[in-house]
C-alpha cells in the first residue's frame, strides 16, 4: 500500500470525528463526571489513607485491602449482602410473576388493585422504611397485633438478631414486587395467544404449558429483572439505615452499610473506598455469569 | 381418520353477536372440505369450534359418533395448522415437531425416527437445529405442517395457512398441501378467502355468509350450478356479470329482455321461468366472464363502452360500460380495444344464470 493510500484510509477514518463527537458528547459529558471520574477517583482513594476530613493523604499501597480481607467485619457484611441480594432477588421475581399472572385477566377492580401493588415503588424508600418500623414494634405494632389476633406470640421483628434481616428482606421485597409485576404484566400480555392454543392442541396441560410456553416466552423480562433487583440490592442502603442502622449485633450491615460506616462514622476513607471497589468487582461479575448463564436460557 | 357432524352449531358472544348461526355440515372420512367466505362470515370460528378452541354455544358436535362438545382440545386428536403458525419460538424446528410426541412421552428414540421421517417428507431435514425466528415463511409453514403430521391424527384443521406467504409462493404451498393430503389420505378442513384454494383444494366447499351455510358442493358444481346469487358472485375470477332483465314472452318464447336488446333462453330454463309463472316478471341475471363475447350491432344483447383493457398474456379482462351497469368480458382474443370504443356483446345463453331478485336464490337450476 503506498503511503498516499494509507493516509487516505486514515483521513477517512477520522474525518467524521467531528460528527460523531457532536452526537455522542452530549450523552458522554455526564458518564465522566458523575460516574467514571468518580469512581476512577475511589479507586485511587482505595490504595490511601485519606481519612475524609484533612486534606492530605498518603498513598498505602495495597494496605487497606489487606487490611479489609483480614478484617473479621467484613465477611460478615459479605455474607448479609449475599443472604439479603438472594433473600429478595428470588422471592421479588416468584411472587411478582404470580401477582402478575393472577391481574393479566381483566376483572373488576383489576386497575385499583395494580395501581396499590406498584404504589410503593414510586414511594421513597425512607418513607416507607419509617412507617415499618411503627409497624415492627414489639408493643402495639400492627404485625404484632396481626399475630396476636391468629394467637401467635408477639415477634421481635428487628430488634433481634436472628430476626432483623428477614425484616429488612419483607421490606424490601414488598416494596419491588409491583415493580416486577408491572414488567411481568407486559411481558404476559405480549405472549401470543396462538402459542398456548398449539400448546392445547398438542396436549400440554395448564402446567405443562406454562413451564414449555409462558416462562420461556417471558424469559427476557426475568432476566432484566434479575439483574436490576440484583443490583437494587447490593445498593440497598435506606431501609437499612432507617429499620436497623446494620444491626442487632451487624446482623443486617451489607458491604455498602460497612462503607458508610467506614467512610462517614470511623472516617476511614480508604478503607471504605476499597469496599466500594470490591463492591463493583462483585456486582460486575454477578452481571456477567448471568449475561453467561442467560444465555442458555434466555429467548429473544 | 374421521367422520365430523355438525349439528345446528351455533356460537354466540356475550355481546349477544351471533358469529356461527345453526349450521349443518357432514365431514365424511377423507374428505378435504374447505369452508370459504368473505371475512366476518364464521368461518374460523366454525373451525376453532371443531378444534375446541371456542365454546360451542348450542348445537352437537361429534367426531367419529361421539358427541364432543365439552371435550377439551388435547382430547380431540385434532392437529390444526394456524395462521401465524403459532410455532414456538424458543424451541428449534425439530423440538417444534417434536413437542407433542415429548408430551405423550413416546420413547425417545421414536422421537427422533418420526420427527427425521416428517421433516424429510417435508423437505426440513437441513433446518431442524434452527429457531423459527431463522426461518422463511414457507419453511415455518412447513414446520406447522410437520408440527401437525407427527401426531397422526384424526383430521387436520388449516385456518387460512397460507394467507402470510406472497404470491408463488403460495401456488407451490398450494401444490404441496394437496400433495399432502393424497399421501395422508385423512380428513382435512381447511379455512379459506381464497377461492382459488378453494377450488384448486377442496372435495367439497362450504361456502359461508354472515354466519350461514350458502351452499356445500364440490368444486366444480359449485361454479356451474351456484345455489344462490352471493355464491355465484364469490366464486369465480373475474367475479359473475349481474344485470336486471325482464322475461318476456314473443311468439311462444321466452327471452330475457335488457335495455339494448334480448337474450333467447334454453329450453330447459325456459320450462323453469313458466312453471316459477317468471313471464313478464323482472329478473337478476348472472353471466360469468368467460362466456360474454362480442357480436354484431344486429344480434347483441349489451352496447357499450370499452373502459379498461386488462392483457393477461394468452387472454384479455375487458371491462365495459353498457346501459345495464359494468360489464366484463374474458375473452381469448387478446387484440387491444382501446378506450372508449364502442362494442357489441352477447352472451352464451346456456351458461346464464336466473335469481330470484327478492331472494336472490336460483331460479333456473
Amino acid at each position: 500500500m503506498s503511503t498516499k493510500k494509507v493516509k487516505r484510509k486514515y483521513k477517512k477514518r477520522y474525518d467524521k470525528l467531528p460528527t460523531v463527537l457532536f452526537f455522542v458528547l452530549p450523552a458522554l459529558i455526564p458518564l465522566i463526571v458523575f460516574w467514571i471520574y468518580p469512581i476512577s477517583r475511589s479507586i485511587w482513594l482505595s490504595f490511601t489513607n485519606w481519612d475524609f476530613m484533612t486534606p492530605n493523604y498518603k498513598i498505602v499501597g495495597l494496605r487497606n485491602y489487606i487490611n479489609l480481607f483480614k478484617d473479621i467485619r467484613f465477611y460478615e457484611a459479605l455474607t448479609n449482602t449475599l443472604i439479603f441480594t438472594l433473600g429478595t432477588l428470588f422471592p421479588t421475581i416468584i411472587i411478582g410473576l404470580i401477582l402478575a399472572l393472577l391481574l393479566v385477566k381483566n376483572f373488576r377492580g383489576n386497575g385499583i388493585l395494580k395501581f396499590i401493588l406498584f404504589s410503593p415503588w414510586i414511594t421513597p424508600t425512607v418513607a416507607i422504611s419509617i412507617v415499618w418500623t411503627w409497624i415492627f414494634k414489639v408493643d402495639g405494632g400492627i404485625a404484632n397485633k396481626i399475630l396476636q389476633l391468629v394467637g401467635m406470640a408477639p415477634y421481635s421483628w428487628i430488634d433481634k438478631s436472628s430476626s432483623a434481616m428477614f425484616s429488612v428482606i419483607l421490606v424490601t421485597v414488598w416494596k419491588s414486587l409491583g415493580y416486577a409485576m408491572i414488567f411481568y404484566l407486559s411481558a404476559l400480555e405480549k405472549v401470543p395467544g396462538e402459542l398456548y392454543e398449539a400448546g392445547a392442541l398438542d396436549g400440554a396441560s395448564s402446567w405443562r404449558q406454562f413451564f414449555d410456553i409462558t416462562l420461556p416466552s417471558i424469559s427476557p423480562t426475568t432476566f432484566f429483572l434479575t439483574i436490576i433487583t440484583m443490583v437494587n440490592s447490593l445498593q440497598a442502603y435506606d431501609q437499612i439505615q432507617v429499620l436497623t442502622q446494620g444491626g442487632p449485633a451487624g446482623s443486617t450491615k451489607t458491604l455498602l452499610y460497612m462503607y458508610y460506616q467506614l467512610g462517614f462514622q470511623e472516617f476511614n476513607m480508604g478503607k471504605a473506598t476499597a469496599v466500594a471497589v470490591v463492591m463493583i468487582i462483585i456486582t460486575a461479575t454477578l452481571s456477567l455469569i448471568q449475561f453467561k448463564v442467560g444465555e442458555k436460557w434466555v429467548y429473544y | 381418520m374421521a367422520e365430523i357432524i355438525l349439528k345446528s352449531i351455533t356460537k354466540e358472544y356475550e355481546n349477544g353477536f351471533q358469529a356461527v348461526k345453526g349450521i349443518n355440515l357432514e365431514i365424511k372420512d377423507n374428505e378435504f372440505v374447505i369452508l370459504v367466505g368473505p371475512s366476518g362470515c364464521g368461518k374460523s370460528t366454525t373451525l376453532r369450534m371443531i378444534a375446541g378452541l371456542e365454546d360451542i354455544s348450542d348445537g352437537e358436535l361429534f367426531i367419529d359418533g361421539e358427541k364432543v362438545n365439552d371435550v377439551a382440545p388435547q382430547n380431540r386428536d385434532i392437529a390444526m395448522v394456524f395462521q401465524n403458525y403459532a410455532l414456538y419460538p424458543h424451541m428449534t424446528v425439530y423440538q417444534n415437531i417434536a413437542y407433542s410426541l415429548k408430551i405423550k412421552k413416546v420413547p425417545k428414540d421414536e422421537i427422533d425416527k418420526r420427527v427425521k421421517e416428517v421433516a424429510a417428507s417435508l423437505g426440513l431435514e437441513d433446518l431442524l437445529d434452527r429457531r423459527p425466528g431463522q426461518l422463511s415463511g414457507g419453511q415455518k409453514q412447513r414446520v406447522a405442517m410437520g408440527r401437525a403430521i407427527i401426531r397422526k391424527p384424526k383430521a387436520f384443521l388449516m385456518d387460512e395457512p397460507l394467507s402470510n406467504l406472497d404470491a408463488k409462493l403460495r401456488g407451490q404451498m398450494r401444490v404441496e398441501i394437496a400433495d399432502l393430503y393424497q399421501r395422508l389420505n385423512t380428513t382435512f378442513i381447511y379455512v379459506t378467502h381464497d377461492q382459488t384454494e378453494a377450488m384448486t383444494l377442496g372435495t367439497k366447499i362450504v361456502v359461508m355468509k354472515d354466519g350461514e351455510i350458502q351452499q356445500i358442493d364440490n368444486p366444480t358444481n359449485l361454479f356451474n350450478y351456484p345455489e344462490n346469487k352471493f355464491v355465484a358472485g364469490f366464486i369465480g375470477t373475474p367475479t359473475m356479470n349481474f344485470f336486471d332483465a325482464t322475461i318476456v314472452e314473443e311468439n311462444g318464447n321466452l327471452y330475457l329482455e335488457t335495455q339494448d336488446g334480448k337474450i333467447t333462453v334454453t329450453e330447459a330454463k325456459e320450462t323453469k321461468l313458466r312453471e316459477g309463472n317468471w313471464v313478464g316478471k323482472k329478473v337478476v341475471v348472472g353471466i360469468r366472464p368467460e362466456h360474454v363475447m362480442l357480436d354484431d350491432e344486429a344480434h347483441c344483447a349489451f352496447k357499450g363502452e370499452v373502459n379498461v383493457f386488462e392483457l393477461l398474456g394468452s387472454n384479455a379482462i375487458v371491462y365495459i360500460d353498457t346501459a345495464e351497469g359494468r360489464i366484463v368480458m374474458n375473452t381469448p382474443h387478446v387484440k387491444k380495444h382501446e378506450h372508449g370504443e364502442k362494442i357489441y356483446l352477447s352472451v352464451l345463453e346456456e351458461k346464464l344464470h336466473i335469481f330470484d331478485p327478492e331472494t336472490e336464490r336460483t331460479i333456473t337450476n
